[in-house]
């Protein structure tokens, strides 16, 4: 394939190093975490979602993350997207807007219900929905949510989807590209918390 | 809703066998075509609602399909089985994915035999007292699972105290990470029932 493993790239590990020995160990994981970035990212059909849409939805998910090697890669992936550049201001402005702390949400009334907490019920700026655009506007809705507090979910997000012009397709991609940032961000952040403590451990040897 | 709700969600973490609604279109199995079988990996996988509505995207579907199958069934080496269930239960458990966490927790319990530890972790959430290991594996997905993520030094520490070696603190990292993706699908396009 010739590409860079994204995951390696992103947390920095290095060649022969004792983070890729053990992520050997794991080689369909490994290969197949990278499938699945390439296959949102590259994909065979892009025709119910836009590469620029994929792009300006990886630049707010990872940005409501927090600041990390991952957020920037997204968004210089934004930036250099054919459609995307223009975005990348609102998409920054709607992180600032969207930063809180999860999951948080409701559970089904019950039992549970003494565990629900409440939270940020994020909704794009006025502002700034005609630059993004209604689809756009919906997906960056939900995909807020979905980071947050994903126990909200409702079969009426489904059909604010299918209203703002998401396809069924489409809905099912958008949600796999949010969900697997949400895996591919941890796994780096995870390698990294990791690979500095080896790194610790070595020095202090 | 005119009608009363036909799907008889469940309201507690249960260790027992759910099962699964969608909220949008799944394919139906007659329009299944080669492209769509690869994506559903096994071909029995197009008898449930949840495969045949992610099919929808076939490609990434059967890259999900594969890491997940190698982060979790790889047993050679590394984590055993049951800590690797468990990492996804306490996941579920903190993200609030009732079906995801039936499913794991069920696991957990097969692989452990400790199915009364494993309720309750479902009965009193993670802040339950499990012991050293299984406490240092719940308390670093949950770390992992918080956004902003909060896993840090202490979780690795914690971890190596309870005895994983590096190797088995990855698969940590794998299973835990995975269930973020996996809750997120699974809260989010449909819902359980009992």
């Amino acid at each position: 394939m010739g590409t860079l493993d994204i995951i390696d790239t992103l947390a920095g590990i290095e060649p022969g190093s004792a983070l890729d020995a053990i992520r050997a160990r794991r080689p369909q994981a490994r290969e197949n975490a990278q499938k699945s970035y390439l296959a949102l990212f590259d994909p065979v059909d892009s025709s119910e979602v836009s590469l620029s849409e994929r792009a300006a939805v990886a630049a707010f998910v990872t940005g409501l993350h927090g600041e990390s090697p991952v957020v920037a890669f997204y968004r210089e992936k934004l930036a250099t997207s054919a459609d995307g550049a223009p975005l990348l201001e609102a998409i920054k402005g709607e992180i600032a807007r969207g930063r809180t702390s999860g999951p948080y949400g409701a559970y089904p009334a019950g039992p549970l219900s003494i565990e629900d907490k409440a939270g940020l019920i994020y909704r794009v700026s006025a502002e700034r929905r005609p630059v993004l655009g209604a689809k756009l506007v919906a997906a960056l809705e939900h995909a807020h949510l979905l980071v947050f507090r994903p126990r909200d979910a409702s079969s009426a997000d489904m059909k604010a989807l299918l209203a703002a012009g998401w396809s069924a397709t489409g809905i099912v991609t958008f949600s796999q590209l949010v969900a697997f940032l949400s895996f591919q961000v941890r796994v780096v952040t995870g390698l990294r918390v990791l690979g500095a403590s080896l790194g610790r451990t070595a020095a202090g040897a | 809703m005119s009608a009363a709700n036909p799907i008889n969600p469940p309201v507690v973490f249960t260790q027992d066998e759910l099962g699964w609604v969608s909220w949008i279109d799944p394919l139906p199995e007659t329009e299944l075509t080669e492209r769509h079988f690869a994506g559903l990996v096994d071909r029995a996988r197009a008898k449930s609602e949840y495969f045949r509505l992610l099919v929808r995207d076939p490609e990434v579907l059967e890259a999900r399909t594969r890491t997940d199958k190698d982060i979790f069934y790889n047993v050679a080496d590394g984590l055993p089985r049951a800590e690797r269930e468990l990492a996804a239960a306490a996941t579920s458990r903190y993200n609030g994915c009732i079906y995801c966490a039936s499913v794991h927790a069920r696991f957990a319990s097969t692989y452990s035999k400790r199915r009364d530890d494993v309720q309750r972790l479902l009965d009193e959430g993670i802040k339950a007292d499990l012991g050293e290991r299984w406490n240092a594996v719940v308390k670093a997905s949950v770390a992992l699972a918080a956004t902003p993520i909060a896993f840090g030094p202490d979780n690795i520490e914690e971890l190596r105290r309870a005895g994983l070696d590096d190797a088995e603190i990855v698969d940590v990292i794998n299973g835990a990470s995975f269930f973020n993706w996996a809750n997120r699908l699974m809260l989010s396009l449909g819902e359980p029932s009992k």
